[in-house]
C-alpha cells in the first residue's frame, strides 16, 4: 500500500478513494495506541453517515474507541473477516485490517483531508 | 488450579430434601406435556463434602479484608464488624416477608424509618429512600428525581455536568436518563475548574454531579460558590457519596447546598463488599424533592410505622420491595454502635491515616497535588515509568506482599495514577508496613526491575492473558 | 463502640509525623461556615448493648420460625441447607472486593464462572452475566437491551406480569423513546392470539413471565412464536426453582432470559438482598449488561479466570456503556451457585417435584372447602390464586390466630380483585401447616 496515496484525519482514520468508493481504516499509529484489538463493532451496510459521525467502535481490553466517518457517504461493505479476527487491525492496518467502504456523497470532500506529511506532523499531538 | 465443580464427580441423590409423597408420574400429571422440561440441566453431581471442600478451597484463593490490607482508593475497604452479619442473619430480620401486613413487621419498619432519619441527620438532608441496591442504582434514582423535579416545574433541561475526575457510573447513569453529558475540567489545584464550569453552566443544565472530596481526595473549597452558581441557573446539585467517609461528623452535603445525595452503605457504613455486592445506595433529598422519591417511603403515625400509601409524584419503583434490607440493617446497627462520637471518629481517623501515608510516601512517589488531603490521595508513578515500571506493575508486586493493589489509572486525569485510601480502621503499624513494602519495591525498581515487571509471583496465578479472554470468550463450560 | 485500631496516643503521633499542628490544619479547606458540632445522634453502644437493642426491635416481627408463611409474590420460603451460609459467609468471600485484581481473586472469579455455567444449564441459554440487583431490574435491563439491539420502539408487557416488575420496567424505560403496550389476561393467562395482534414491525420485544404473577404457566412456546413471527425478541422472566420440571426458556426459543434468584439459597430477608440472573443467546452477548467472568490462561499457561468483555461497562465506556451497573449482588449469586451445586440434577428434580406436589395438594384441599373456588383452571407450579368468599377482616384474624402468614390478598395490587388470594406453597409446607390454613378458612 502506497501510504502517500491515502488521505488521513486527525482522529487517525485513513481513506483510500477510488472514484466514488472510499475504503476506510485506522492508521498504524492508531492501532499501536489502541494496542491489542479484541472486538470490532462494524457498521450496518446501507447506513448513511455524515462526515465526522461515529461509525463504529474498536475495543481493546481496557478501552473502546469510536471510529469516525472521514467523509459523508453510505456504507456499502464491511470487512467481515474482522468479526472472527479483530487482530487483523493490528497486524495489517492498511491491507487486511480495513474496516468499511463508503459510497461517497461528494468525492471532493476527501481532498480536504490530511496528506501523509500533514498527518505525520500532527499525529502525536491529537488524541484519539 | 482447582478443577471446576462440574469436572468433579461423586454421589448426590438430593436426599437433604424429603422424598416427594406421590409417584413422579402422578405428580407430573398436572403439568401439560408441552410445558415440561425435556433435557435435564447438567448441574454438577457431587457430595456435600465435596461441595464444602470445593468452595472452601476457592475461598482460600481470595484476598479479603479479614486477611489483607486494601489501600483501594474510592472503595473504602474498611473493617466489617462481625456482629453486623449476625444481626442481619437473625431469624427476626431474615425470616420475614416483604408482603406481611405492616403490623406484623413493626421491627423491620422501625429499622427502615430510623435509618431514613439517621442518614438525613448525618448528611443534612430532609428525607431518604433506602430502595436503591447500589451506588449506581442510587445515581439513577437521583437523576430520575432531578428530571421529575424540573418537569413538575414545567421545564425541560437536557444537560448534566460532570467533572472529568468522576466515576464512570456518573455519565452512564446520566445517559440512562436521556441526558447529554458535559464534562467539566479539573484545574491545577485539583478542584473543579470554575472558569470552565462558568462557561458550561446555562439554563439547560439539569444538575451538576459532584464527588466531594473529589476522587483526588481534595475538598472542593469553593463548594458554596459553586452551589450558588448552579442554583442561580435553576439547576440542582447532586452529591455522589463515594467519598462520604471523609466527611462524617465534620460537615454535611446538605449544608453545602447539595439537593440530592446518594450514599454507598458498602463503603461508608461497613456493609461488607461481598466480592462485588450486595451493596446499598440510599438517596437523600431536600424538602422540595421529597414527593418524587421512589415508592414506598416508611412513615411514623402515632406510635406505629407504615408505608406511605399515596405518592402521585413519585418516580415509581427501581426494584421490587424496599431495598437491600439485609445491607441496610447492618449499617443501621453500625451507626447505633458508633453513636455520634464514633461517627466523628470515622472521618477523623480516615483523614489522619491518609495524610500519614501521603507524608511517608512523598519521597517515593510524585504527588501531583501536595498539601493535606482528606481520606485519600492520588500518587503518580510517573518517575517509576521513566525506569520502565508502571503503576500496574507496582500494584501487582504489592500482591506478593499480601497487600491489595491501590486503585490504579484512576482518576483518568493523573498519569500513572495510584489512588490510596487506607480507611480509619487500619493501625499505624499496618500503614508503616505498607510504606516499608513500597520502599522495598522502589529498590527493586532500581536494582531488579524484572522482579516487579513479572509480579505477582506468589498468588495462585500470575498475570493473565486478558486479550485471549476477550478475543475468544470462554464464559461457561459446555 | 469504635472500630479504629489506633489509640488516641497513636493518633497524636500520626498528627506529629504529618507535621500538622492540629487536626484542624488538615481540614482547613472545609469552610468554617459548614462545619458542624456534634451530630444529633445518641451515644454509641457496646456490642452487648447493640445486640440487646436489636433483639428487642426484632422481637416484634412475626417471623417464619413461629409462623407459617403462605406468602409468595416473587419471594419464597425455601429451605436453605446449612452449607450455603457456612461457605458464603466465610470472610474470604464476604469481605473480598470486586475481583478486578484477578490474581488476588481467583476464588471469586472461578465461582462466578461456575455460577454462569450453572445458570446457563438451568435456563438452557448460551451466556449468563455475574448477576444483577434483582429479578425486576434484570427484566427492565432486558427490555433496554432489546430496544437497543433491534432499533425498534415497542415493548409488549403481559398484564399477568408481577405488578412491581411492570412498574420497575416503566421506571427504567421512562426516558427511552418507546411505547409500552400492555396485553390483558384472560382467566389469568396471556392469549398468544392477542400477542400476535399486538406485535408489529416496530416491536422490539415480547415479555413473558413463567410462571406469571398468578402462579400460572403461560403457553410460552406459542408466545415465543408470536414474538418471533414479527421479528421481535422474546424475553422470558422465570422462576429458577420451577426449571427442574418446567421447560426452560432456552427450549422455547427465548432470546433473553432473566429472573429472581432469591429461591436459590437466599433468605427472604424482607425483600433483599437477593439477586437477578441475566442470560442471553449468543448474538446478544456483547450487549449484555453487568460483569462477566471468562476463562483464560496466565503467563505460565495455567488455567486462570478474569473479568472480561469489560469494554461494555461503565468504567470504560462511561456514557456509552450497556448499563450503569457496577456493584451487583455477588454474594447472593455465590449462594445461588453453592445451592445449585448442592442440588445437582437429582436434587433439582426433587425440589421441583416437591413444590409442584405440595402446591397441588394445597390447591385440592383448599378448593374442597365451601366458598373456595379456583381463580383459573390453568396449570401452575408452586403458587396459585383462589377466591375465598369470607369476610376478609375475620379471615385475617383467624389466619393469624392459627399462626399463618398470608396468603397474599390480590386486592393489594388490583382493587377489584376482592376476596382473591395468592397462595405460595414450597417444599417447606407440611400437611399440618395446610390443616392450619384450612382451619382458619373454615372458621371464618
Amino acid at each position: 500500500m502506497d501510504l502517500h496515496k491515502l488521505r488521513y484525519t486527525e482522529t487517525h482514520e485513513w481513506v483510500d478513494l477510488n472514484g466514488k468508493t472510499a475504503r476506510v481504516g485506522i492508521t498504524d499509529h492508531a492501532q499501536k495506541e489502541i494496542s491489542d484489538v479484541v472486538f470490532i463493532e462494524l457498521p450496518k451496510a446501507g447506513r448513511a453517515l455524515k462526515a465526522k459521525e461515529s461509525a463504529m467502535v474498536v475495543e481493546s481490553v481496557k478501552a473502546a474507541f469510536d471510529i469516525y466517518a472521514p467523509v459523508a457517504g453510505k456504507v456499502t461493505r464491511v470487512n467481515e473477516d474482522l468479526r472472527s479476527k479483530p487482530e487483523l487491525v493490528n497486524q495489517s492496518p492498511y491491507e487486511k485490517g480495513w474496516l468499511f467502504e463508503l459510497e461517497v456523497d461528494d468525492p471532493a470532500q476527501a481532498q480536504g483531508l490530511l496528506t501523509l506529511e500533514q498527518y505525520d506532523g500532527v499525529k502525536d499531538k491529537v488524541g484519539h | 488450579m482447582s478443577a471446576s465443580i462440574f469436572e468433579k464427580h461423586s454421589h448426590n441423590d438430593g436426599s437433604w430434601l424429603p422424598r416427594p409423597a406421590g409417584a413422579e408420574t402422578e405428580v407430573l400429571a398436572c403439568l401439560p406435556e408441552a410445558l415440561r422440561r425435556r433435557t435435564a440441566p447438567k448441574l454438577p453431581t457431587v457430595s456435600e463434602l465435596d461441595v464444602v471442600r470445593h468452595f472452601t478451597t476457592l475461598s482460600q484463593k481470595n484476598f479479603c479484608i479479614d486477611t489483607n490490607f486494601y489501600p483501594l482508593g474510592s472503595c473504602t475497604m474498611k473493617y466489617n464488624p462481625k456482629v453486623l452479619d449476625a444481626i442481619a442473619a437473625s431469624t427476626a430480620f431474615s425470616q420475614i416477608h416483604p408482603y406481611q401486613d405492616e403490623e406484623q413487621v413493626q421491627g423491620a419498619l422501625k429499622v427502615l424509618y430510623e435509618m431514613q432519619k439517621l442518614l438525613s441527620e448525618i448528611t443534612g438532608m430532609d428525607e431518604f429512600t433506602l430502595q436503591p441496591a447500589a451506588g449506581a442504582h442510587g445515581e439513577f434514582c437521583g437523576l430520575l428525581i432531578t428530571s421529575a423535579y424540573h418537569k413538575s416545574r414545567g421545564v425541560t433541561k437536557r444537560k448534566v455536568l460532570i467533572p472529568d475526575s468522576a466515576h464512570g457510573t456518573n455519565p452512564a447513569s446520566a445517559a440512562l436518563c436521556g441526558y447529554e453529558v458535559v464534562q467539566i475540567k479539573t484545574d491545577v489545584r485539583g478542584l473543579v475548574d470554575r472558569a470552565d464550569l462558568e462557561a458550561k453552566l446555562d439554563d439547560d443544565v439539569a444538575c451538576l454531579m459532584m464527588t466531594n472530596p473529589s476522587t483526588l481526595g481534595l475538598f472542593e473549597e469553593e463548594i458554596l460558590e459553586i452551589a450558588r452558581a448552579v442554583h442561580a441557573k435553576g439547576g440542582l446539585l447532586y452529591y455522589d457519596g463515594a467519598n462520604m467517609n471523609a466527611l462524617v461528623g465534620i460537615c454535611r452535603p446538605g449544608d453545602m447546598g447539595f439537593d440530592i445525595v446518594h450514599l454507598n452503605l458498602h463503603k461508608t457504613f461497613a456493609v461488607p463488599h461481598g466480592s462485588g455486592g450486595p451493596g446499598s445506595g440510599p438517596v437523600g433529598v431536600k424538602k422540595d424533592l421529597i414527593p418524587h422519591l421512589p415508592r414506598p417511603r416508611v412513615l411514623k403515625k402515632g406510635g406505629a410505622y407504615a408505608f406511605e400509601k399515596d405518592a402521585p409524584a413519585s418516580i415509581g419503583k427501581l426494584r421490587t420491595y424496599y431495598g437491600n434490607f439485609g445491607a441496610v440493617i447492618r449499617s443501621y446497627a453500625y451507626i447505633l454502635a458508633l453513636g455520634a462520637e464514633g461517627l466523628e471518629g470515622i472521618a477523623r481517623n480516615a483523614i489522619l491515616n491518609a495524610n500519614y501515608l501521603k507524608e511517608k510516601l512523598k519521597d517515593i512517589f510524585e504527588l501531583p497535588y501536595p498539601g493535606p488531603c482528606m481520606h485519600e490521595f492520588v500518587a503518580s508513578a510517573r518517575s517509576q515509568k521513566a525506569k520502565g515500571v508502571r503503576a500496574l506493575d507496582i500494584a501487582k508486586r504489592l500482591l506478593d506482599h499480601g497487600v491489595h493493589a491501590p486503585t490504579v489509572y484512576f482518576p483518568l486525569i493523573v498519569e500513572e495514577a495510584m489512588m490510596i485510601e487506607p480507611t480509619e480502621t487500619e493501625s499505624k503499624e499496618t500503614l508503616d508496613r505498607f510504606v516499608e513494602i513500597l520502599r522495598s519495591i522502589q529498590q527493586e525498581i532500581d536494582q531488579d526491575p524484572q522482579k516487579v515487571l513479572e509480579a505477582p509471583h506468589t498468588t495462585p496465578v500470575s498475570r493473565m492473558d486478558e486479550v485471549r479472554a476477550a478475543r475468544q470468550p470462554d464464559l461457561r463450560l459446555r | 463502640m469504635q472500630y479504629v485500631s489506633n489509640s488516641p496516643g497513636t493518633q497524636e503521633q500520626i498528627l506529629k509525623a504529618i507535621g500538622a499542628g492540629s487536626f484542624e490544619d488538615l481540614i482547613r479547606n472545609v469552610p468554617k461556615s459548614i462545619r458542624i458540632g456534634r451530630l444529633n445522634i445518641a451515644e454509641g453502644l457496646s456490642e452487648l448493648e447493640l445486640v440487646r437493642a436489636l433483639d428487642e426491635t426484632g422481637a416484634v416481627n412475626r417471623n417464619f420460625k413461629h409462623f407459617i408463611p403462605y406468602l409468595g409474590g416473587g419471594c419464597y420460603d425455601h429451605y436453605v441447607p446449612a452449607v450455603v451460609d457456612r461457605l458464603a459467609l466465610r470472610g474470604e468471600f464476604i469481605t473480598a472486593y470486586t475481583p478486578y485484581q484477578g490474581e488476588a481473586s481467583q476464588g471469586t472469579l472461578q465461582s462466578i464462572y461456575e455460577y454462569q455455567t450453572a445458570i446457563c444449564e438451568l435456563t438452557g441459554m448460551d451466556y449468563s452475566n455475574a448477576s444483577m440487583y434483582d429479578g425486576a431490574s434484570s427484566l427492565a435491563e432486558a427490555a433496554l437491551l432489546a430496544l437497543r439491539h433491534t432499533g425498534r420502539r415497542r415493548v409488549i408487557l403481559p398484564a399477568s406480569l408481577h405488578p412491581e416488575y411492570a412498574e420497575v420496567v416503566r421506571t427504567y424505560l421512562s426516558f427511552v423513546d418507546c411505547q409500552i403496550v400492555t396485553v390483558p389476561w384472560k382467566k389469568g393467562l396471556t392469549d398468544p392470539a392477542e400477542i400476535s395482534r399486538a406485535v408489529d414491525a416496530d416491536t422490539a420485544a415480547v415479555i413473558v413471565q413463567q410462571p406469571n404473577f398468578f402462579g400460572l404457566l403461560e403457553d410460552a412456546p406459542a408466545l415465543a412464536a408470536a414474538a418471533h413471527q414479527a421479528g421481535a425478541l422474546l424475553i422470558a422472566c422465570v422462576n429458577p426453582v420451577s426449571l427442574g420440571v418446567v421447560a426452560p426458556p432456552g427450549e422455547y426459543g427465548a432470546d433473553i432470559a432473566v429472573g429472581e434468584g432469591q429461591p436459590l439459597g437466599n433468605p427472604v430477608s424482607y425483600g433483599g438482598p437477593h439477586f437477578g440472573f441475566f442470560t442471553v443467546q449468543e448474538p446478544l452477548l456483547r450487549r449484555m449488561p453487568g460483569r462477566i467472568c471468562g476463562r483464560t490462561v496466565d503467563k505460565q499457561g495455567r488455567t486462570a479466570y478474569v473479568l472480561t468483555l469489560q469494554a461494555r461497562e461503565q468504567h470504560i465506556r462511561r456514557e456509552k456503556a450497556t448499563s450503569n451497573i457496577c456493584t451487583n449482588q455477588a454474594l447472593c449469586a455465590l449462594k445461588g451457585a453453592i445451592y445449585l451445586s448442592l442440588l445437582g440434577p437429582a436434587g433439582l428434580r426433587r425440589l421441583s417435584l416437591l413444590n409442584l406436589d405440595n402446591a397441588h395438594r394445597a390447591f385440592r384441599r383448599l378448593t374442597e372447602l365451601p366458598g373456595v373456588t379456583p381463580f383459573s383452571d390453568g396449570p401452575f407450579f408452586n403458587e396459585f390464586a383462589v377466591r375465598i368468599e369470607r369476610d376478609p377482616v375475620k379471615l385475617r384474624h383467624n389466619l393469624l390466630k392459627r399462626r399463618v402468614l398470608g396468603p397474599l390478598s390480590l386486592e393489594r395490587f388490583y382493587p377489584d380483585m376482592k376476596n382473591t388470594y395468592l397462595v405460595a406453597v414450597t417444599e417447606k409446607r407440611t400437611d399440618s401447616d395446610l390443616e392450619q390454613l384450612c382451619a382458619a378458612v373454615e372458621e371464618s
